[in-house]
């Protein structure tokens, strides 16, 4: 339990002692608010849609979400670079507790930077339809932020250098992103991104926080819950394997 | 203590560690000796558990490394050749966190935190990010790290590279006093002959992945017929001077540099 802890005590040092990430990985978010958000408020509404700010904040934050946690999974990359990885893995510890304690660390980052991208939403004029929701809403964040930390650290456990990162930024979380129904309404798409979309795990979680912060979910709320939380328990056991596979 | 026996490790093709044997008795202190690239901190890596061997045996206390790798895990404690601090924490949370993971009991983990980083004269900088110390500094305080726990056997992979000869006295001193009260195994390598010369009981000289020869530092002065350790060295293993391979991590370094 105490090892467990520290390692996730080590995360969320690592995270607030750089000040730097905080703020940089809150400017993609903006640019978004502005570009998107304002910019496309005008013709959305007159398509009938309503307030595309109100719309979109879940998507941005959901974004917010996953940067940050795939970031955190990522991280033990640079461990291995460094060799601190080496000092976690020699230790009378079973890594299933050290894997453990990461991504909760990275999945409690990555929630409250979900967390400062609502209030960043709120003052931009976002407003929530249900106060009663947000607990709500704070489950959906904290299981997008798990369910990504173990995205990264199941890829972080395969890879041996930063170099594949890119190519995972390009290939994995851009297209997760934009397939989600983050930034579009997923009533009355074309059959093949309709289809795509259902099968983003993203989605559901994009679903789920539409669904708790302004009462309009496309999947339903209990159906994104489910499949999210399945699909971070297998994640989950896929990282674990993989990172006690882990050889330096 | 430790038994090995025809330890072989491969990486693609290239032979790291050739058939390798030999053995080390309980609270003996044992140098692993050889040039560059001889495969020194490939067995090391495979005897913590970090490497699985292409083939071979390998008994630490009694178990083997790659099946009961946690109850190896239990009973040895390690100093890298490399480093492997947490740059973004200070020197106290570096040594918490691995007073933590080893499990030592938080009264005797607060003491001896205490007392090894005045030991290593890094008390009065423990508040301090590792990232702002001179690599001597960052050293001292691995090896502080290592000594937080008391293991069966401990391993030093040149623990004193780059040190003063005052420091490099002065923890060795407290290695041979751990190794006489609590009768610990040390396994170590370094490039200073005298070092090894002084503290080791039994040398094992290792080249191109073999051992080229064993004993204790006057059997191997006897056999080669010199007067000291560094000359029996050079006359075992030759006067070449070896490349090493550069890992990437220079590289890391650089590029992270750059990415700030």
């Amino acid at each position: 339990m105490q090892t467990i802890y520290i390692l996730w005590l080590r995360q969320l040092k690592r995270y607030f002692r750089s000040k730097a990430r905080i703020i940089g990985s809150l400017g993609q978010p903006i640019l978004f608010f502005f570009s998107l958000g304002f910019g496309m408020n005008p013709i959305y509404q007159k398509a009938g849609g309503g307030n595309y700010i109100q719309f979109l904040a879940p998507g941005i934050i959901a974004m917010g979400i996953i940067f940050t946690a795939l970031f955190s999974g990522i991280e033990i990359i640079w461990d291995r670079q460094f060799g601190f990885l080496k000092e976690t893995l020699v230790a009378p510890t079973s890594r299933l507790k050290i894997m453990i304690g990461r991504t909760l660390g990275g999945a409690t980052v990555a929630s409250f930077q979900g967390i400062m991208v609502l209030a960043l939403s709120f003052l931009l004029g976002f407003r929530f339809q249900n106060v009663l929701l947000l607990p709500v809403a704070l489950i959906f964040i904290f299981l997008i932020a798990l369910l990504f930390t173990g995205i990264g650290t199941a890829i972080a456990s395969i890879l041996k250098d930063m170099q594949g990162f890119q190519l995972i930024m390009n290939f994995l979380v851009m297209p997760l992103f934009f397939l989600s129904g983050a930034l579009f309404p997923l009533e009355g798409l074309p059959k093949t991104l309709s289809i795509i979309a259902s099968l983003n795990p993203l989605s559901y979680g994009v679903d789920g926080l539409r669904g708790s912060l302004i009462n309009s979910a496309h999947f339903g709320m209990s159906t994104d819950l489910i499949i999210l939380s399945i699909l971070t328990g297998l994640i989950l056991v896929l990282g674990a394997y993989l990172f006690s596979k882990i050889e330096v | 203590m430790i038994e090995v026996s025809n330890l072989t490790k491969k990486f693609n093709g290239f032979t790291a560690v050739d058939d390798i044997s030999f053995t080390v008795g309980k609270g003996e202190i044992f140098a692993f000796l050889g040039p560059n690239g001889a495969g020194k901190t490939t067995t090391i890596k495979i005897l913590t558990t970090l490497l699985r061997p292409t083939s071979g045996k390998i008994i630490l206390n009694g178990k083997d490394v790659t099946k009961d790798k946690y109850q190896v895990r239990c009973s040895f404690g390690i100093v890298f050749q490399d480093p492997s601090l947490d740059d973004e924490l200070t020197a106290y949370e570096n040594m918490e966190f691995h007073g933590v993971i080893y499990h030592v009991p938080k009264k005797i983990r607060r003491e001896r935190i205490e007392q090894l980083l005045k030991f290593v004269e890094l008390w009065d900088r423990k508040d301090d990010l590792v990232k702002k110390f001179s690599g001597g500094m960052k050293r001292r305080l691995e090896v502080a790290r290592g000594l937080i726990h008391h293991p069966k056997i401990l391993f030093l992979d040149e623990p004193t590279l780059g040190l003063d000869p005052q420091t490099r006295n002065h923890i060795w001193n407290y290695i041979k006093d751990l190794n006489k009260q609590e009768g610990m195994t040390i396994f170590f390598t370094t490039h200073y002959m005298e070092e090894a010369e002084k503290a080791a009981q039994k040398v094992a000289v290792i080249d191109h992945g073999k051992i080229v020869a064993r004993g204790t530092p006057s059997e191997l002065k006897q056999q080669t017929n010199t007067a000291s350790l560094e000359d029996a060295f050079l006359a075992l293993t030759g006067t070449t001077i070896r490349e090493e391979e550069s890992n990437h991590i220079d590289h890391m370094r650089a590029h992270r540099r750059f990415m700030r």
